[in-house]
């Protein structure tokens, strides 16, 4: 462990990860400081969930490494993990089971009782939905209890994989509502988006990334600032070009 | 080990609220048992049924007692006379609904006959041999004994009978062990195949990858949990078979059927792993479970025994871990045998889960592609 490695968060170096003939991630490098709002944007298939997984500790780089809190995050690595919380893209729920059973079981898993448990339920505001199973929830109940599940642990250093993707405006900025609260605890929070507005508005610090590498890291309005543009939609669409993706 | 426990029970919720697959791991099975067992209960005992149409009077004038004991054996019902309850019995013997029909040739239009000797008339069908043949037989017997009592003699020979212990097996005895394996295959197979495809779509196996929870944990818990299930389905057969309208009689080492559902679960499971590594949707994984379970109960006999299929099934069947299963359960339950029927069968069930468990593992994948 060195000191430099331990004053960020997160830290990766030169990360590369190609499956088949695809370069997925491309020589990666970012930091991220300790309490920081950290947002990965970049169009679909830009490697965006890729190198999130690989900093996490889901997938082994094929090159370079990645340390949170100074800790090595591959291989698995049992110190870590209970600091970490990580919200997949897809909602990982056990099936069949109530929002109450949901978060109490993941609770378990990192030996939380019921009590606090409940609590996150409550902060999050799904106590009036905690005999509702998971798919009986909607979208925004279910992002809200997938993100509550994540957090259970009290966890330092959280990820979000696109947590607003599908949500409608108001289930949105409550959302937001919570992010920027988990942030003010002195939680370091990195997400993905597609949202350019949302990066906007919650972000310390946004990479912009395509074809597997980071174009460009830094504050919203610096980049904004920096490229002459209007808005940090704008800032995208110039590094990343306006053709259309798949 | 807390770890364990939440995730077992986590399991158990998700396949109890799972309303389709209690019905097929545990009532489906079960409606097979009580059915059937109902169905073939006596079979065991050949029962034949004879029409006598107007008076015969050797049959007329059986004892009370000697007719009781004849009613094991077959049902005498006796119609007029008339020509017409004559040819209504003969079709009915033609269509299978009667075994025979006696009758006095009188009935018939043909003449007493001459002398002493008072002519039985009985017809059979020819379509059931062995059916006519104990028509035959028990006719014939009682037309000796009025014969012999006729004489006024005590008679000059007696046959002394009596039953060996029963070698043959009754249904159910056969029945209990098929479907229990049947029943355990199945939740053993489906079960771990849905919900190892199930997590992988859900991610929740990478989120679990992502909690301090070691691996061991995660899957002890489902074979906790798949055990658990197929010891309450044998509870649930054995109580039921037992039961005095069934009759099924436990031998003393019945409780080696215990291990056996062990180990037979766990080579049913490393089946489900192989179907779930290979499966990409829950739909999937239920198809190719029932596309195993269902031709691998026939031919292992489950549902019917295959001392009458050709040997290339009997040769397949020695392949499959149902069959082995389901022939030392019947063993060890009924018939009196023990470990030496018992521990090859755990040994081969053991081999086969380690083999398909090691195949399994070689297509193991993280995500759904």
């Amino acid at each position: 462990m060195t000191i430099s490695a331990d004053a960020f968060a997160i830290s990766a170096e030169n990360l590369r990860k190609r499956y088949g003939d695809v370069q997925a991630v491309d020589g990666v490098t970012l930091q991220v400081k300790r309490g920081e709002f950290y947002g990965i944007l970049g169009p679909n298939g830009a490697g965006k969930t890729t190198t999130m997984e690989i900093i996490e500790g889901l997938r082994e780089p094929d090159e370079g490494s990645a340390h949170i809190l100074g800790e090595s995050s591959w291989p698995r690595n049992h110190r870590l993990l209970p600091r970490i919380g990580v919200q997949l893209q897809a909602s990982a729920f056990f099936e069949r089971l109530t929002a109450r059973e949901q978060i109490r079981t993941f609770g378990s898993l990192y030996g939380i009782g019921a009590k606090d448990a409940d609590a996150m339920l409550d902060r999050f505001g799904l106590t009036e939905k905690a005999g509702v199973r998971d798919d009986q929830l909607s979208g925004g109940q279910a992002q809200r209890l997938s993100i509550a599940c994540a957090l259970v642990h009290d966890p330092e250093v959280v990820f979000l994989d696109e947590p607003t993707t599908g949500l409608d405006p108001q289930a949105r900025r409550n959302l937001w509502d919570l992010l920027r609260d988990l942030n003010k605890e002195g939680r370091t929070v990195v997400l993905t988006t597609h949202y350019m507005d949302e990066a906007q508005q919650l972000c310390d610090r946004v990479a912009v990334m395509d074809h597997g590498k980071v174009l460009r890291v830094d504050a919203p309005d610096a980049l904004i600032s920096e490229l002459g543009v209007d808005s940090l939609e704008d800032v995208f669409l110039s590094l990343t070009g306006r053709e259309f993706r798949e | 080990m807390k770890a364990f426990l939440t995730l077992s029970k986590t399991m158990t919720l998700g396949l109890l609220r799972d309303r389709a697959a209690v019905f097929f791991m545990l009532i489906f099975p079960l409606m097979f048992l009580v059915l059937f067992g109902a169905l073939f209960k006596d079979t065991s005992a050949p029962q034949v049924k004879v029409v006598q149409v107007g008076d015969v009077a050797v049959f007329d004038d059986i004892p009370a007692e000697q007719r009781e004991q004849l009613r094991d054996v077959m049902v005498v019902d006796k119609t007029d006379g008339s020509r017409a309850a004559l040819n209504q019995a003969l079709a009915d013997v033609r269509k299978g609904d009667a075994d025979g029909v006696i009758y006095a040739p009188e009935t018939a239009g043909k003449s007493a006959g001459s002398g002493p000797t008072e002519q039985v008339e009985l017809r059979v069908s020819g379509a059931d041999s062995a059916k006519a043949g104990s028509v035959r037989s028990v006719v014939d017997s009682v037309l000796q004994q009025a014969n012999q009592k006729a004489t006024g003699q005590p008679p000059a020979y007696a046959l002394a009978t009596d039953r060996v212990e029963d070698e043959s097996v009754k249904q159910i005895q056969f029945l209990t062990p098929g479907l229990l394996g049947w029943a355990v295959a199945m939740g053993a197979v489906f079960g771990t195949a849905y919900n190892l495809v199930a997590w992988r779509k859900k991610r929740i196996l990478r989120r679990l990858w992502l909690a301090p929870v070691g691996a061991g944990s995660v899957v002890s818990a489902r074979v906790g949990v798949n055990l658990g299930l197929a010891l309450v389905q044998t509870a649930i057969f054995l109580g039921i078979a037992v039961l005095p309208y069934y009759g099924l009689k436990l031998s003393g080492d019945w409780w080696l059927c215990l291990p056996l559902v062990v180990t037979g679960t766990l080579a049913f499971m490393s089946i489900g792993l192989v179907v779930g590594a290979l499966a990409k949707s829950e739909e999937a994984a239920n198809g190719m479970a029932q596309l195993i379970v269902l031709p691998m109960a026939f031919l292992s006999g489950s549902f019917f025994p295959l001392d009458l299929a050709p040997a290339w099934v009997r040769t397949l069947s020695d392949f499959l871990p149902l069959k082995h299963l389901s022939d030392a359960m019947q063993g060890v339950l009924s018939r009196g045998e023990s470990w030496g029927t018992a521990l090859p069968v755990m040994g081969g069930l053991l081999l086969f889960a380690a083999v398909l468990t090691l195949i399994a593992g070689k297509l193991f994948r993280w995500e759904a592609v």
